[in-house]
């Protein structure tokens, strides 16, 4: 069974005072998410990301469409005792301390009352807040508030959770152990649809992507599949410090480096380029593939989809 | 479904009891029943009519200026602060949060009240030294401005659910000024005519008739309230406050959380 199937979910803003003018934030989308699967929901700032994560959550109405979370209507009240969300930048309700608020976060998702008080060190634990017991959420670092929001994220033991922008606010040893926490979150057999900009996190986590730009759906599939459509380049490194003038015509970037030179060429120049080293006898050293990355995807799907606004335009 | 709403109600006393506005009002509150005792030593045998009207009356204004400074903040902070999003992303729907919200604030009134009131007889006591059967009727009174209370946090949830603070505050202290003085408009209504006869009247019925809560002045003078008025009042209140607080679901219902 599909964990998410969006079925053509629009957003259109009413925007201006007097005037008002629809502003489309988010195009008709069809998207399905597996369950079990880590599924990145990428694009730049204002691509539609939290827009699509507000409208699943019922905080915004569709113009158009609907949805199905965990094979049910996805603004059915019960399927919230489910499903998990972390917003965008969270903020809590600072009278309260930690424990405080999870209880009360507890009581709403229905944890049953003699498991809350467990429940609620458990995930404390899990997202590396301790020794904070007595201490109100308005003296919380951003970060602390970041790990608050995924603790409370994941309180109930949902099926599925939401995160938006996950990392955000979080040193290094935070992001490693949000990895973490999502890995250990698939293993359980649960679905994590994550909205990031971040595409390293993306790439290191994710089974599939999506990416969203300008409201509009760019692509959709396991990264290594995206990926692979990209041309490739290869990585090129001969012995002196000449450039000869072929080589230089085929628009490569060359570093010398000591008495090397290295050279970074499209994958289909790479025997025109190995030709002209022979010619000019300079003794090559190594040819290596060099690995398409999830951001090259990402670069040349938005460049692509700028050029053909720009031709609409 | 009852469960949650008492969760959300019991959530938002502890955030109202944990503001030190609150504890600033109800301050001022107990000093001006204090100032009572003062102004009623120099009253000469007029004390306790001048303890029992300042101290009910610091009680009401200062309840009321609780429940719109507290009460217009429910919702809008609420979403301004988007402390919402991850309460209605669990299973709790649009009308339980404004429902829970609502017995929050009134169970936090109730509770100021009852703290404030006891301000009031021991101002009473200070200055009579004894209390007298008549003294119970200031519990009608007490009872009356809770009941005020009631539609005045009903519809400052209403004016939170559709603006801003700012405009919430002043919608809701006008309604509560104009409704103050609600048996005038109905008496200036009455003598009207034509169309302004006809919006006298609409206006005259639909602001809260907060006249017909105060007693205040004829409970000083020892004089008993019917207990026609009794009923009246209470159903007028949970009507009005009924009718005020489903107009802020049915608004807060469509409303997008941006």
């Amino acid at each position: 069974m599909a964990a998410i199937e969006i079925l053509g979910l629009s957003k259109t803003y009413m925007i201006g005072f007097w005037r008002k003018r629809p502003k489309c934030a988010l195009h008709p989308l069809q998207l399905t998410v597996e369950e079990g699967e880590i599924f990145g929901f990428l694009g730049p700032n204002g691509a539609g990301k939290t827009t699509t994560l507000k409208l699943l959550m019922g905080l915004v109405s569709p113009s158009a469409g609907s949805a199905r979370i965990l094979g049910h209507d996805w603004l059915d009240p019960e399927i919230k005792a489910q499903i998990g969300f972390l917003p965008e930048q969270p903020y809590f309700y600072d009278h309260l301390t930690a424990h405080e608020l999870l209880e009360y976060y507890g009581q709403l998702s229905g944890v049953p009352a003699k498991n809350r008080k467990r429940r609620v060190e458990e995930v404390l634990h899990q997202v590396g807040l301790r020794d904070i017991r007595g201490v109100q959420l308005r003296k919380f670092s951003k970060g602390m508030l970041q790990r608050i929001g995924i603790a409370q994220a994941i309180l109930h033991d949902p099926r599925l959770v939401f995160f938006d922008e996950p990392m955000s606010g979080l040193d290094p040893m935070g992001r490693r152990e949000v990895r973490d926490l999502m890995e250990q979150l698939k293993a359980a057999g649960k679905t994590v649809f994550f909205s990031t900009h971040i595409l390293s996190d993306a790439e290191a986590l994710c089974d599939r992507v999506a990416i969203i730009h300008r409201g509009e759906l760019r692509g959709v599939g396991a990264v290594a599949e995206l990926t692979s459509g990209v041309q490739g380049k290869v990585e090129v490194i001969w012995q002196g410090t000449q450039i000869p003038a072929s080589l230089k015509a085929l628009g490569a970037d060359c570093y010398v480096t000591g008495d090397t030179v290295r050279a970074v060429f499209l994958e289909n120049q790479q025997d025109a380029a190995i030709d002209a080293l022979r010619r000019e006898r300079l003794r090559l050293i190594a040819v290596t593939p060099v690995r398409t990355s999830l951001e090259d995807y990402f670069v040349e799907k938005l460049r692509r989809a700028e050029t053909t606004a720009g031709r609409t335009a | 479904m009852r469960s949650r709403i008492v969760h959300i109600a019991s959530n938002t006393f502890r955030e109202a009891v944990r503001d030190r506005v609150l504890y600033n009002l109800i301050g001022f509150a107990l000093l001006l029943s204090g100032a009572a005792v003062l102004v009623g030593q120099i009253s000469i045998d007029i004390e306790k009519l001048v303890v029992i009207n300042l101290g009910l009356t610091a009680v009401s204004l200062f309840g009321v200026v609780i429940a719109i400074f507290i009460g217009i903040g429910l919702v809008s902070k609420e979403i301004e602060k988007r402390t919402l999003y991850t309460v209605l992303s669990r299973p709790v729907r649009r009308w339980e949060f404004i429902v829970g919200k609502f017995f929050g604030l009134s169970g936090t009134l109730v509770v100021n009240t009852f703290f404030m009131a006891i301000g009031v007889f021991a101002a009473l006591f200070y200055v009579s030294h004894k209390f007298v059967k008549a003294d119970g009727l200031i519990l009608v009174a007490l009872y009356f401005i809770v009941l005020e209370f009631l539609i005045i946090v009903s519809l400052a949830l209403l004016f939170s659910s559709f603006s801003s603070p700012l405009l919430s505050a002043v919608f809701a202290f006008s309604l509560f000024v104009i409704g103050s003085f609600a048996e005038d408009l109905r008496n200036f209504a009455r003598m009207a005519h034509g169309i302004s006869g006809w919006l006298a009247t609409a206006a005259a019925y639909l602001v809260p008739n907060f006249s017909a809560f105060n007693v205040i002045s004829s409970i000083a003078h020892e004089q008993p309230v019917a207990a026609q008025l009794v009923l009246q009042n209470t159903l007028y209140a949970l009507f009005y406050a009924a009718t005020a607080l489903s107009g802020a679901v049915l608004i807060f219902q469509h409303r997008d959380l941006k």
